[in-house]
């Protein structure tokens, strides 16, 4: 997995939130490394840091200390090359721009011409289902639907990297896995790297190839954990033991972790 | 009209059942609101018994209204004042509308600016216009200004307030993430003022619109009823108040025509609104 050179490498990075009277360490020491191509999620509870550190890596925010490489580059400079999508846990889509447009926004924004926008728009809309939908506003759709256009405006200017930040977190139950397999779909065909931060374990077993268990106080990484369920999963990859198996290892990380602490 | 007859088909579950004709029942609204008013009106007038030159009865208003004079009946004459008065509010719109936008842009942008000048603009506002407007009106006449200027330059004293407060506002309005996106995208300052806090700002501008469409009518009144004007309903105002205990209806004939003006303006833009804001939700 690590022979090449990682796509993302985060070394001994932390991050302190305040000043020298009242701080709050975010994230400690924190060391990862993604191979091109994984699909790897951030578990853990609220306050953990598992989106500062994706926060960091996107260069939405700075490190107080060690350092970060995206593709190659330190953060800002991965950001001012366009190497990554970012998806909110809100669709953040713009009122007043239908879904194509809203899916064109990056292209707009990055001086793509203007003959390529449609087509690449088309394509995008179509891998996640939009495509009836393109001349509507985001108040026309549900919250499943506004999360896929974003998605979609994410992927449009075929970043590496897809960054994405408890982007089902607001989603039903049902909603939310139909969700997971597109993403997963999605992942197959385009063969981006996908971090992705979410709270719910059993999503994060299902969807990734690695799982990253974090812990609060301050924000760490407690282990790594390999998911050998193999691709492509399906419904039935739910209901099997191994998937129950892994649950439970990550759960009981996180258990100890607090055990541990108290 | 029509406006209305689709705003009710969309919304008019509450209609089922009903054997009235529909334009009947989409008109019996404003039926009752008149009905009522006038009952009010006529009520007062006969249990307080006020005199006509106090309130005169309705039916005098509707009678000063059609009252021949030498240049047409009266609503036609009132009419073209109060055209004449629509277009200085018109200049006076545009002018105030325009300035407030460009200060509003001017505040968001440069931090500084807004903490020094914003003050000043809210003091604009608590001057009584009613004292200044003379002086507007008699200065710029002096200068040699078209009469119509200075009834203009007093519209946009009101309208860009309104316009610089609520636009400013529009353009803060935008939410963390959204900007966040830009910066993901490494957008430039210009690119997210264009495609992020320009747009976001639209909604909160028509709002401000709308109030300043009939405050730029007001401010257009009031720079008319200094002496000297001759022109525009606010001078037909003055008139019909100094002819008052002869002529009770013709006072308020000059009111409802100026009221009809303001609801006026306020309806183009409101219907501006609906054709240029379509991606908010139908409420």
């Amino acid at each position: 997995m690590a022979e090449s050179t990682p796509i993302i490498a985060v070394d001994k990075v932390s991050k302190i939130y305040g000043n020298a009277n009242a701080s709050t360490v975010a994230l400690k020491d924190v060391s990862l490394s993604i191979a091109k191509g994984e699909f790897v999620s951030l578990v853990g509870p609220s306050g953990c840091g598992k989106s500062t550190l994706l926060r960091l890596i996107a260069d939405l925010d700075k490190a107080t200390q060690g350092t970060l490489l995206v593709n190659g580059h330190a953060p800002d400079v991965a950001r001012k090359n366009r190497e990554y999508g970012f998806v909110f846990q809100a669709p953040t889509l713009y009122d007043w721009r239908t879904v194509e447009r809203n899916a064109e926004l990056p292209l707009e924004v990055m001086g793509r011409a203007k003959a390529d926008w449609k087509p690449r728009v088309d394509k995008m809309l179509a891998m996640v289902g939009l495509r009836d939908f393109h001349d509507h506003y985001p108040w026309q759709l549900s919250g499943g639907m506004q999360q896929r256009a974003s998605i979609a405006r994410a992927l449009s200017f075929d970043p590496a990297i897809l960054l994405m930040d408890e982007p089902f977190g607001a989603l039903d139950e049902f909603t939310r896995e139909r969700m997971n397999m597109e993403l997963l779909d999605i992942w197959q065909t385009t063969h981006k790297t996908i971090l992705f931060v979410t709270h719910s374990i059993s999503e994060a077993v299902f969807l990734s190839s690695r799982i990253v268990v974090m812990t609060p106080r301050p924000g760490r990484i407690a282990t790594v954990v390999d998911i050998d369920l193999p691709y492509p999963r399906t419904f039935e990859t739910r209901e099997s033991p191994r998937f129950f198996e892994l649950m439970t290892v990550v759960r009981e990380t996180l258990k100890e972790e607090f055990v541990g602490h108290e | 009209m029509t406006n209305s007859v689709t705003l009710n088909e969309s919304t008019g579950a509450d209609r089922q059942g009903r054997s009235m004709p529909r334009w009947l029942w989409l008109l019996s609204g404003y039926l009752i609101a008149f009905v009522l008013v006038a009952l009010i009106w006529e009520g007062s007038k006969a249990i307080f018994e006020i005199p006509d030159y106090k309130l005169p009865h309705l039916a005098q208003i509707a009678e000063a209204f059609v009252r021949p004079t030498p240049k047409g009946p009266v609503w036609l004459v009132l009419l073209q004042d109060a055209a004449y008065t629509a277009f200085e509010a018109l200049v006076g719109f545009t002018l105030g509308s325009v300035t407030g936008f460009a200060i509003a842009v001017l505040f968001q942008r440069y931090l500084p600016l807004r903490r020094g000048f914003l003050p000043y603009v809210i003091a604009s506002q608590t001057v009584p216009i009613i004292a200044i407007a003379p002086m507007i009106v008699v200065g710029m006449g002096r200068l040699g200004a078209p009469p119509w200027l200075s009834k203009s330059i007093i519209a946009a004293y009101l309208t860009f307030f309104p316009v610089v407060i609520n636009v400013l506002r529009g353009l803060e309005s935008v939410d963390r993430d959204a900007l966040l996106l830009m910066r993901s995208y490494a957008a430039t300052d210009n690119q997210i003022f264009r495609l992020l806090r320009l747009p976001a700002s639209v909604p909160y501008l028509f709002t401000a619109l709308k109030i300043s469409a009939t405050a730029s009518i007001i401010g257009a009144i009031i720079g008319e009823l200094p002496v000297g004007s001759t022109r525009g309903i606010g001078v037909q105002i003055v008139v019909g108040s100094q002819y008052n205990t002869f002529n009770p209806g013709f006072l308020w004939a000059t009111i409802i025509m100026a009221a009809l003006l303001g609801m006026a303006a306020y309806a183009l833009v409101a219907l501006a609104e609906k054709r240029i804001v379509k991606w908010k939700r139908e409420e």
